[in-house]
Parts: C-alpha cells; sequence; structure tokens
C-alpha cells in the first residue's frame, strides 16, 4: 500500500494561488473609474465579439479577466442569480452587494476544493442615484471580495493600472475625460498607443435610463 | 454541485440561450398551471380591448383601462399595453391576473436572452415565444381562464413595423395592417377597417387608435371609454425605428376630449 506523499496546506494554497496567478498575468487587464454619471470600464480586448464587460442587471456591469470559458461561466451564472431574484422579488432587490457575495463565495469553494482553482479576477460594477452611492467590487480567483472606491482594475497589470488611474482621477468628471485617464493607464502601463479598435468599453450610466447598461464604440475611444 | 457551491448563484453548466423558463423550472419556480375542474367557477378580472395597427414610422398598440369580474367593474386603470422589450410591445386580453404575470415572464426573457446572447432576439422568434407561452396556458384556457396577447414590434431586418395576433391555443398569426382582440375587439376592428390608410402621421395615429377604442366602448359594456371626470385614459404606444415610447397622457387625453366630442 502506498502512503500518499503529505502537503503541507499552507504550500497547497500557495501552489494554486501561484497557478491561477500565473494564468491570469498571461491576459489582458481591465480598468474600471468613476465619472460624473456612471462607471466606466475599459479593457484591452481586440476581439469584437468575445466580450469581457457585461450587463448583468439594470445598474450592475461585469467585468472578467483571466480564462475566457470561466469568467463567460460566472457571468452566465450572475445574469442568471440576477434575473431569478428581479423576477422573484422586485428588480430594486437585485443588488451588486448579494452578487458579489455569491460570487465570492463560488470562487472561495471553488479555489479550494476543486482540482484546479478558476484563473479569473472579476469586476462588478453597480451605480447608485448619485455618486456616493456607486459600488466596485473586486473579486479574486480565491474568492478575495474587496470593496473599492472610485476606480479599480484587474488582470496582470492591475497595479500599474490603479496607480496611473489614481493620478489622473478627479471627481465628477466627465465621460471623455474618464476615457482619456483609462487610455493613458493602459498606454503607460503597456509603453505604447492603442488603435481605436482595440479597445472594448461600457459605461454604466445614471442618465440611461433603467437599463444603464450601454457598449462605447471605437469612434468613442478614438476621439480620447 | 448547485448547493454546494454558493447560496443562490445558479451554477449550472452553461447552455445556450436557455430559457428563463428553464432556469425557474430547474430551481422549482416556474409557474404551475394545474388548476381543479371546478376552476371554472372563479371569476377573476378580465381585461378586454386591446388593438393595434401600422402607421407611418412603425406600429401603434392602444389599451382600454377596464378589468371586469363578470357584471362588476374590477379595476378602472389597469395597464393592458407593455414594452416586452426596446424594439417590441406587447398587450394583453383575457384573465388580468395571469397575463400580467405572463407578460412579466416574457419581458425577463427577451431580457434575459439578449443578456446571454449579446443579441436581441428577431422580432419572429419573440412572438414565436410568446406563442409557446399562450399554448403552455391551453389547460387553463379549458377552465375559462384564457390569456390573448397582441403583439407588436419594429423589424429590424426588414425595416418597418409589423404585429401579430393570437388565439387561445397558441396559434400566431402575422397581420398585415390591423388588428385588434378582447371582448371589444370586434367593435375596435371595424373601426380600424374603415380608419385605417397607409401612412399615418403619429398625430392621425393617436386619433384613429382612441376612436376606435371610444366606439369599442360604445357597444361593449366590459371596455371602458375615456374617463374624462377621473382623468382615465387610455395606454397608447408606439415603436419605431428609435424605440419603444409611451404617448404623454396629456396628447392621449386632448385625442380622447376629441373623440368624445365626436361620439357625442
Amino acid at each position: 500500500m502506498t502512503v500518499p506523499f503529505y502537503v503541507p496546506p499552507e504550500q497547497l494554497m500557495k501552489d494554486r494561488a501561484e497557478y491561477a496567478r500565473k494564468g491570469i498575468a498571461r491576459g489582458k487587464s481591465i480598468a474600471a473609474v468613476e465619472y460624473a454619471d456612471g462607471i466606466l470600464l475599459v479593457a484591452e480586448n481586440p476581439s469584437g465579439t468575445l466580450h469581457k464587460i457585461g450587463e448583468i442587471y439594470d445598474r450592475i456591469a461585469f467585468a472578467g479577466v483571466g480564462k475566457y470559458s470561466e469568467f463567460e461561466t460566472l457571468r452566465v451564472a450572475g445574469i442568471r442569480h440576477a434575473d431569478l431574484k428581479g423576477f422573484s422579488y422586485a428588480r430594486s432587490d437585485v443588488t451588486a452587494k448579494s452578487l458579489a457575495n455569491a460570487y465570492s463565495h463560488a470562487l472561495g469553494q471553488i479555489f479550494t476544493q476543486e482540482v484546479k482553482p478558476y484563473e479569473v479576477g472579476i469586476m462588478l460594477a453597480e451605480i447608485g442615484d448619485s455618486t456616493e452611492e456607486n459600488l466596485l467590487f473586486k473579486i479574486t480567483y480565491d474568492g478575495t471580495l474587496f470593496a473599492e472606491d472610485h476606480l479599480a482594475a484587474i488582470g496582470g497589470q492591475e497595479e500599474q493600472l490603479t496607480a496611473s488611474l489614481k493620478q489622473s482621477f478627479r471627481p465628477e468628471a466627465p465621460l471623455a475625460e474618464a476615457v482619456q485617464w483609462a487610455v493613458a493607464a493602459f498606454q503607460a502601463a503597456n509603453s505604447r498607443p492603442f488603435e481605436p479598435n482595440e479597445w472594448e468599453a461600457a459605461v454604466v450610466d445614471r442618465t440611461l435610463g433603467r437599463r444603464a447598461f450601454r457598449r462605447l464604440t471605437a469612434g468613442e475611444m478614438g476621439g480620447a | 454541485m448547485t448547493e454546494r457551491r454558493g447560496e443562490g448563484l445558479p451554477w449550472d453548466p452553461v447552455v445556450p440561450a436557455a430559457s428563463f423558463t428553464a432556469l425557474l423550472r430547474s430551481r422549482g419556480l416556474d409557474p404551475r398551471w394545474t388548476v381543479p375542474a371546478e376552476g371554472a367557477a372563479l371569476e377573476a378580472p378580465e381585461g378586454t380591448t386591446v388593438l393595434a395597427f401600422r402607421y407611418a414610422d412603425g406600429v401603434l398598440m392602444a389599451g382600454d383601462r377596464r378589468a371586469t369580474a363578470g357584471n362588476v367593474i374590477a379595476h378602472r386603470s389597469l395597464q393592458k399595453v407593455f414594452p416586452a422589450d426596446t424594439l417590441s410591445a406587447v398587450a394583453i386580453s383575457g384573465t388580468a391576473g395571469i397575463a400580467i404575470e405572463l407578460i412579466r415572464l416574457f419581458q425577463t426573457e427577451l431580457e434575459h436572452y439578449e443578456k446571454l446572447e449579446g443579441s436581441r432576439l428577431s422580432l419572429e422568434g419573440k412572438a414565436n415565444h410568446l406563442a409557446a407561452m399562450v399554448r403552455a396556458q391551453l389547460p387553463m384556457a379549458f377552465q375559462g381562464l384564457m390569456v390573448v396577447p397582441l403583439f407588436c414590434g419594429f423589424d429590424e431586418d426588414s425595416g418597418k413595423g409589423r404585429l401579430y395576433s393570437y388565439d387561445v391555443v397558441g396559434g400566431r398569426y402575422e397581420e398585415t395592417d390591423f388588428t385588434s382582440t378582447g371582448s371589444g375587439g370586434p367593435y375596435a376592428k371595424a373601426y380600424l377597417r374603415g380608419a385605417f390608410r397607409e401612412g399615418l402621421t403619429e398625430d392621425e395615429a393617436l386619433q384613429v387608435a382612441v376612436e376606435a377604442l371610444v366606439a369599442a366602448a360604445e357597444e361593449d359594456s366590459a371596455t371602458g371609454g375615456p374617463d374624462l371626470q377621473r382623468g382615465i385614459y387610455p395606454n397608447v404606444v408606439v415603436i419605431s425605428a428609435e424605440g419603444y415610447r409611451d404617448i404623454s397622457e396629456q396628447r392621449v387625453a386632448a385625442a380622447a376630449r376629441r373623440a368624445m366630442g365626436e361620439a357625442r
């Protein structure tokens, strides 16, 4: 009879975290920043069809980095969660907070119990009636949940993007200015200029009515 | 699997285009339509006259506001015309409680599909889906609790407005110019037959719609005419290339006053 090797839990977790982190670092990053009427999400994504940013519910947007199939599964689960809740109760009962908790729980379970952890980082942006009521959540591959103020980034270049956005951010700026911050942050992190069609960008904007999610066109990104 | 992985996150494998109803079913939350045989004795409030027709920019849809239970006026200001999504609208006649829930499910279905797939269903796809939902009501219809909707929208592919009528077994019929349903439907349709012409402007179409409802209310006790005293006016909406839009109450009220003046 063979005795399985003993692996200390610290080592096991460290290995899993490293595996997930490596996978995420290979992909491209996403940044989010607040502006006067809502929250802007910008991803470096040359594909026009495979989205990293999506609509979850009336005022909630989703963004995912890492392995496409994995964050896509999370996006779909999020839409189901939100639509079920909104249908069973009322539209106003769907909140980013409850969704972020569900994601955090699910990713935490997968990280410790599945054969391989998810190689993803996700972000939830929810706009409130005023800028103070905006919510920005970041959930990591191990289910750790962060509530961010004003701006956030996920992916391999998370730190550079966050640092750069922090420098340029000012409250209640117009959308065009927020686009410029994001573009500048990506250009600084990658040390190269970007073409307008290399972006995937979307906003949740409280001036758009019930469904606040809208994708930005290449023209809107290129004008920056 | 689902339970272990977190309260509330519906984790079931991703099935492309899996409908919201299928999701409800998988969670045991789907509407159950089995009713006992004596269900026919129920007198649930019923909504009555709704109509739709084409005009220059797309389609217009309108409905009166009355719900009746037998001889009783159950509700004076029921809304029977709803947005289905940004480019279509749906109106209901029949058992109000069931119909309104059906519309809520239909709206959620369309939005759910749009979010999952990243694109809207085609207009015909939406019309067919609604037909299937009405057909699923068939056991209820035998108990006297029937729902007959009207559906219309702006077809992005052909660039024009299209309208669909339904029957109680889920038959779906595309109409060319105008249609109407509910107890006052035949009267409204007779009026529209005379008043409809190609290329009505929005203002003309609004007037025709309100007059058709007034005509139905004149003949059918279950259809409520514009109530000038209480300020209750028909719901009128238009769907054009720009999308779904409610016609403001002031404009409907003005049209109603003109229509009532002529009816007198």
